[in-house]
């Protein structure tokens, strides 16, 4: 049998054992998890089968014919996306078997503690300090810019356990308890007037030894895993054409004929190119992908998106005239999700302002592009050979 | 579904048609060859023909081409366009033999096919798919009229030339006078094109062989700014990791850096654009219109842009006649020109797509 009726076989085998119509959605989710079929690529017993990623969408595609209960991705982009893969690359067994499952069902939520406010771009530098204490390790510092760490049950972080060695060596990787009474969650408001993520304060933590992920010193290492699937999750996708920012902006030149300009239109139109051209270049990435060759489009995607988010935005916040000097709604909020369509444009322009320094800023992707895909060199660097506790703070 | 790939073969194709460049076209010939009486490499394209039958890419075996799609032949324009090649390809390959193929099977097609003649379709290269056409007389049973920048013409053995009796007409060079004009782009030479009671022979009707012909030029005209730009990127990054300024590589500098991986970033979505132009043109598909128009909108301000920050980058060397990058730019902008400006492209898009004008 090939791979994908092997697939198809047990979608449905599952289907008949636990009907959608009369299953408890969390029972579906579990079972889905035990038979292999959450994440297909996944070893066996750990949600998956070992099978080609590419045929997830195989088992998706029934799944959802047959009205089956899904895991509300966006809603655990964090678990799934950054904490899962690094667990299942770095964690010990028993790591695996405790979080992987919860983790992609939705029944615990996971969010990052990585950066801080001496430490963005200059992740490395980061000062939030670890401690060996017997068998626990006590953390002491302050992490910002935290999603769902007011929903979060668990936490990757990283923290130092070494200041007398350079930055990137003394880092260790842990996977934090959010409940634990040393956590603190404040809301960090944003300029959209809600609070979709935090700062996070961390007194005497206790960590015991065995949520370390990956060795004592070797964080950094395990962190790259943790944001090259950051990176890599944008480009996986299919956008159907208008599928993005651009949407809402053609569907108001569409029907609203009052507000167009020539200068508008020129704008527009130039900005729908852009917005095809992205979309056929992460469908080029996808198909790459599909046969296993993923090109360097990769690092460029997240780039493109931030520019093109913000310029359409702005551009139809211009293009709505009298009522672009409105705002639906100041009100102080802390979302579960960001939803771009569900608000109106002054909400889109002001939240796409974030995606050019969320999950690493533009002018670092551009770094990254330039010395790893095109080769170029690194710029000098003052800071590499110097213990972390000496270098200028 | 669109394939935005390449495959097996296609590489194939690329490895023969660069091997083949690279011995036979260098820069430093391409720029003597711009000074000299001889504008096209005439040897160059009797190898690329001849040698290799690439001219009859586009039509069907039997009717001697090689049966191969849109999608082989942007493969060879992107090589063309990183080389510079002074070669008719584009207008006699493509454009040409698009024109033809419209009309129904000819025997003009088959000569095409097999290079024995080089055609060109006699409308202005900044012709747009959707502009209006320009034609000439038909008075008592032969042409008459002049039109200008016409493509290629100095080379041609055979015109096609629209007529105002909305015919297309076929018309032997020797019975029309050429006369070269002075062009932008050394590289693909321009000339005016006078008819003065030049017989004809009627292929078909004109607007919609017209149509077709520069719809698909403008469609593939995007691999081989592909081409140009990708070029000039990779040129420019070689050269910043070699050129050593305050005792280091200037590619170094992040102010560079960035521009150059803005740069990558917009080829690479122009290769997207390009090749979804070439699969739809070569699958006929329903959304031939707006994936020309996209690739073509998109195309233009990319090559010109890769050429611009190349002889930037360069400095003072790029600056030079003796250094390729001249070539590229000039080609890169009268690209931008040809077969119809970005807003040409983009009024057409309108209208594809319902995004209509105030």
């Amino acid at each position: 049998m090939t791979d994908t009726a092997r697939l198809l076989a047990r979608t449905r085998e599952l289907l008949t054992a636990n009907p959608p119509v009369d299953t408890d959605r969390l029972d579906f989710l579990r079972a889905r998890f035990d038979a292999g079929l959450a994440w297909v690529h996944y070893p066996e017993g750990l949600g998956g089968l070992c099978a080609p990623r590419s045929l997830q969408t195989v088992v998706d595609a029934e799944l959802e014919a047959a009205g089956a209960p899904g895991n509300d991705p966006r809603r655990i982009g964090i678990g799934l996306g950054m904490a899962a893969p690094t667990i299942l690359r770095f964690g010990t067994e028993e790591q695996k078997r405790r979080y992987l499952k919860p983790l992609w069902t939705g029944e615990e939520v996971w969010c990052q503690l990585f950066s801080e406010s001496g430490a963005g771009s200059d992740l490395a530098a980061l000062g939030t300090r670890a401690v060996r204490e017997g068998k626990d390790w006590v953390v002491n510092g302050q992490k910002v810019w935290t999603s769902s760490a007011h929903l979060a049950r668990w936490a990757i972080l990283i923290a130092r356990t070494d200041p007398d060695v350079p930055k990137h060596q003394g880092i260790t990787y842990f996977i934090c308890d959010m409940t634990d009474p040393g956590v603190e969650v404040r809301p960090l408001r944003q300029i959209t007037g809600e609070a979709e993520f935090n700062e996070v304060f961390l007194t005497d933590v206790r960590i015991p030894d065995s949520r370390r992920l990956g060795e004592v010193g070797d964080g950094w290492r395990v962190a790259q895993t943790t944001l090259m699937n950051e990176r890599v999750s944008i480009g996986g996708m299919r956008i159907p054409r208008e599928g993005g920012m651009i949407g809402p902006i053609a569907k108001t030149w569409r029907e609203r004929p009052e507000l167009r300009t020539h200068e508008v239109h020129q704008r527009l139109l130039e900005l729908w190119v852009e917005a095809e051209v992205v979309r056929l270049t992460g469908e080029r990435l996808r198909q790459q992908l599909v046969l296993g060759q993923p090109g360097p489009e990769g690092s460029g995607m997240k780039l493109a998106f931030a520019r093109l988010n913000q310029e359409i935005s702005g551009l139809e916040v211009e293009l709505l005239g009298e009522e672009g000097l409105l705002y639906d709604d100041w009100t102080m909020r802390r979302p579960e999700l960001v939803d771009f369509t569900g608000r109106e444009a002054g909400y889109r322009y002001l939240r796409a302002k974030g995606n050019s320094i969320e999950g690493g800023t533009s002018e670092v992707l551009l770094n990254i592009v330039a010395e790893r895909v095109l080769g170029l060199p690194a710029e000098p660097r003052t800071d590499k050979d110097v213990p972390w506790k000496d270098l200028a703070r | 579904m669109t394939d935005l790939l390449y495959s097996e073969e296609e590489e194939a194709l690329r490895a023969a048609v660069r091997d083949l460049l690279t011995d036979r076209c260098d820069a430093a010939g391409v720029i003597a060859r711009a000074e000299s009486d001889t504008l096209h490499d005439v040897s160059l394209w009797k190898a690329l023909t001849d040698g290799m039958g690439l001219a009859g890419l586009l039509v069907p075996e039997e009717l001697g081409g090689q049966g191969a799609t849109h999608r082989e032949a942007a493969v060879v324009l992107e090589e063309l366009g990183r080389a510079v090649a002074p070669v008719p390809y584009l207008t006699s390959a493509v454009v040409a033999t698009e024109a033809l193929l419209a009309c129904g099977t000819d025997d003009l097609l088959s000569r095409l096919a097999t290079a024995t003649a080089i055609g060109t379709l006699a409308v202005g290269l900044h012709a747009a798919p959707s502009a209006p056409l320009k034609t000439v007389r038909l008075e008592g049973g032969t042409l008459h009229g002049k039109l200008t920048g016409i493509a290629d013409a100095t080379v041609a053995d055979v015109l096609l030339v629209p007529a105002d009796d909305d015919g297309l007409y076929a018309v032997d060079a020797s019975a029309v006078t050429v006369t070269p004009q002075v062009p932008l782009d050394l590289t693909r030479p321009l000339a005016t094109v006078t008819l003065d009671g030049a017989p004809g022979r009627r292929l078909g009707e004109a607007a919609p062989a017209v149509r077709r012909a520069l719809s698909a030029g403008a469609g593939l005209l995007a691999s081989e700014q592909l081409g140009i730009s990708d070029r000039m990127l990779t040129d420019t990054v070689r050269y910043l990791k070699e050129r050593k300024q305050f005792n280091r590589p200037v590619g170094g500098f992040q102010a560079l850096k960035h521009r150059l991986a803005q740069l990558w970033l917009e080829v690479a979505g122009l290769r997207a654009a390009a090749r979804n132009a070439a699969d739809a043109l070569a699958t006929g598909s329903e959304d031939i219109g707006v994936a020309v128009a996209v690739a073509q909108a998109f195309a233009a301000p990319v090559a010109v842009r890769a050429a611009e920050e190349a002889l930037q980058l360069h400095g003072g060397i790029g600056m030079t006649w003796e250094h390729p990058v001249h070539l590229y730019l000039k080609r890169a902008k009268a690209d931008s020109i040809a077969y119809g400006t970005v807003g040409a492209h983009r009024a057409a898009l309108a209208e594809l797509v319902d995004l209509r004008s105030p």
